[in-house]
């Protein structure tokens, strides 16, 4: 069974610690929503697990179906069937959207193997169909000049079509308004019948309206403070960060 | 000198080198030459080219004065790279061949030499898609043939020695006219020692439907390749040429010294395609000019990849009222190369206009330099130019420099200008590896992105081409 293990994981940027000792098991088909307040390492965790050079794990481990990734090259993260959906995707000028995932599935195919070229695109369109996504998107470059809206459809689209096993969702709600924000979730919601798990980022309750979690986890100072289902995102929301941190600072005590 | 009858030998087969090097031209094959003006210049390296061409009095006098020219200019160092004080122009072989008559079949080519042109796909992409083919091998043409629909309707595609002795009455008129002997110190050591090229008169109302394609090939060690080509579109015709450069790797530099001239008369179109990848032991310096007549278009395409160091700046003097001229370049530095290019526009005329985009891309140690000259006088109306220099840095060792000079007088002419610097960040390359692309494909596929527009003017097999020499480059570029 695919497994994503992630065991007291450290994380630091240059020498500081960010992430002190985060452990968190995600099992196909799961959505698990991690919540809390800026700064405490959300986002870190999620390009960490994906492998972005700035920065360095210090401790603990992160294992996908059995096998350690720490070691692998982002893109054989990727090709292993890790997902990272940006908080800020980079726009990749002239590059269009059906030429680079045209190059990405390429990516993922054995040495000599050549893409089927009408099979890619009937895939394509059938994902986007799935989607609601119009099919002139793709013919525009990547990210290049594109909303809010519109680069938070673009990861989507590319999760839909590379099928990882586990994506990392990092502050997908981030720059939307309410209606780019109906259209990405009922996205997410689409792939989520799946076996396909999430681990979802986000700093407000209100994206968690529209993508029910199975669980809900508050991170803070670098890790796990508590965990609980759906109600958790609820309490949060009325009684906002404070409330975890003083525990937090009691329990330290 | 050496006496006509010693053989010289090309070295043994370059062994395949790791990394940036690695591209599809770095082999060279042992070749006898029959005829070898030996090692250095001097006026003797001159009479013994223009003794074994045969050629008519005039044009020994026409490059023995040049050779005085070259003597006589100084290396242009005062604005360009002191890179050029490291040619030894003493240690350089001028003229290497087989022969001065091409052959007109594949088959009569001999095997050592035919076997370089099929391994580069020669023959291949003449059935496929050319109207006609001059494949040059060190100092001259060993395979030069035409279209029999292409030849009947007139058009003339020689090399520059059978141009000159069997068409006096159409090139001798032109030759030397748009690039004058001093123009600079390279065009003068070309005007000496010229050998092959591409000769091509196309007649009035003539439209050649297919490209004609010349492609020069450097075999030899310590060899200098000094091809010129002369192209007179007479009034409405139009023609498509391309040009393909190639050499193997060499531990010593080789000189490419071309000089390449273009006429487009009264309602003419030239297009002038370069894809070039020279091995990075070539100094590349090459005059490349054309003359654009009433209502008459000359578009140079022009893609530098590979060489020590290029200089080479295209230019279009527009002659005739609304005469039309482009430069669209694009040019990569890697590791240990210079690129310096860019383009000249001089307006001559009235409604004349001229566009120029260039885009550079340098890697690693590599540097780029646009050097742009749009020049409208006062007293024009009507004239227009569009300038855009666009340069991608891939890591922080990278160098590009921007000299545009632009010189506009008068109010009744407009000319814009934009120039841009980017680089290919880590963020931009870790978005694309966590889709699964390697390092290397996702700088290739951000180098194709920033050219993108650009190499979608080029014709469809140039295009493909180009990818693959990125795709290769940047392959080398990663650790």
């Amino acid at each position: 069974m695919s497994l994503l293990e992630i065991k007291n994981l450290h994380i630091s940027i240059g020498d500081k610690a960010i992430v002190k000792g985060f452990n968190l098991t995600i099992k196909p088909g799961e959505v698990h929503a991690i919540m809390g307040p800026n700064g405490t390492g959300k986002s870190t965790l999620a390009k960490a697990i994906a492998g972005h050079p700035s920065y360095t794990i210090t401790g603990g481990d992160v294992i996908l179906d059995g096998k350690s990734i720490l070691a692998m090259q982002p893109d054989e993260r990727a090709r292993s069937g890790l997902f990272l959906a940006f908080q800020y995707p980079s726009e990749i000028p002239g590059v269009s959207i059906a030429n680079f995932l045209r190059a990405a599935v390429q990516a993922r195919m054995a040495e000599g193997e050549e893409l089927d070229a009408s099979g890619y695109y009937k895939k394509l369109y059938s994902k986007m169909d799935l989607l609601k996504i119009d099919r002139k998107f793709t013919s525009r470059a990547v990210n290049d000049g594109f909303s809010g809206g519109e680069k938070k459809r673009c990861e989507i689209l590319q999760m839909a079509m590379l099928e990882p096993h586990f994506a990392l969702m990092d502050e997908t709600d981030s720059g939307l308004d309410i209606d780019a924000l109906r259209i990405v979730a009922d996205g997410v919601n689409t792939l989520r019948s799946g076996p396909l798990g999430i681990l979802l980022i986000t700093h407000y309750q209100r994206l968690l309206d529209y993508i029910v979690p199975d669980f809900v986890h508050v991170m803070y100072d670098g890790r796990i403070v508590k965990s609980g289902n759906k109600s958790l995102a609820l309490e949060l929301e009325a009684k906002g960060y404070d409330w975890v941190k003083q525990e937090f600072a009691a329990a330290n005590a | 000198m050496k006496p006509l009858t010693e053989i010289d030998g090309a070295p043994a087969p370059a062994s395949p080198v790791v990394g940036i090097d690695q591209t599809a031209g770095n082999f060279s094959y042992k070749v006898d030459y029959a005829f070898d003006a030996g090692t250095g210049l001097s006026e003797d390296t001159i009479r013994y080219i223009s003794s074994v061409k045969k050629e008519a009095p005039w044009i020994l006098e026409f490059r023995l004065k040049a050779l005085k020219t070259f003597w006589d200019k100084p290396m242009p160092t005062h604005w360009a790279t002191k890179d050029l004080e490291n040619i030894d122009f003493q240690k350089i072989r001028y003229y290497l061949s087989q022969g001065q008559k091409p052959k007109r079949t594949w088959d009569e080519v001999p095997d050592d030499i035919k076997k370089t042109f099929e391994r580069l796909g020669i023959p291949e992409q003449e059935r496929k898609f050319l109207a006609g083919v001059e494949a040059q091998f060190d100092s001259e043409a060993a395979y030069s043939n035409i279209k029999d629909i292409v030849a009947k309707q007139g058009v003339i595609f020689v090399n520059s020695t059978e141009g000159l002795r069997e068409h006096p009455e159409i090139f001798k008129k032109f030759f030397g006219k748009v690039i004058p002997t001093g123009d600079n110190k390279f065009s003068a050591l070309n005007s000496a020692v010229f050998s092959g090229g591409s000769f091509i008169y196309v007649p009035p109302g003539v439209k050649v439907a297919q490209p004609l394609q010349a492609y020069f090939r450097i075999n030899a060690e310590n060899f200098g390749q000094f091809e010129r080509t002369l192209i007179i579109a007479d009034e409405g015709s139009e023609v498509v040429y391309m040009e393909g450069c190639t050499a193997p790797k060499f531990s010593t530099s080789t000189l490419h010294s071309a000089v390449v001239e273009l006429v487009a008369l009264k309602g003419a179109k030239i297009q002038y395609i370069t894809v070039q990848n020279w091995a990075n032991n070539v100094f590349n310096l090459v005059t490349k000019r054309g003359v654009a007549h009433e209502d008459a278009e000359i578009k140079w395409i022009d893609c530098n990849i590979g060489s020590r160091l290029t200089m080479k700046y295209p230019g279009v003097v527009l002659k005739g009222e609304r005469a039309r001229g482009e430069v669209l370049s694009i040019a990569l530095a890697n590791d240990g190369q210079h690129q310096d290019t860019g383009a000249k526009m001089v307006h001559a005329a009235n409604n004349t206009t001229s566009n120029i985009i260039a885009k550079s891309i340098s890697v690693g140690q590599g540097r780029s330099t646009y050097r742009g000259v749009v020049h409208i006088p006062k007293h024009l109306k009507g004239c227009k130019n569009n300038t855009e220099c666009d340069a991608l840095l891939i890591n922080t060792n990278s160098r590009t420099d921007t000299y545009p000079a632009i010189s506009v007088r008068g109010d009744r002419n407009a000319t814009q200008h934009e120039a841009s610097v980017s680089k290919v960040s880590e963020d931009m390359i870790f978005y694309m590896q966590s889709r699964g692309l390697t390092e290397a494909q996702a700088m290739s596929l951000a180098v194709n992105g920033f050219i993108n527009d650009l190499a979608r003017q080029f014709p469809m097999e140039y295009s493909v081409e180009l990818k693959r020499l990125i795709d290769l480059e940047m392959e080398g570029s990663v650790g």
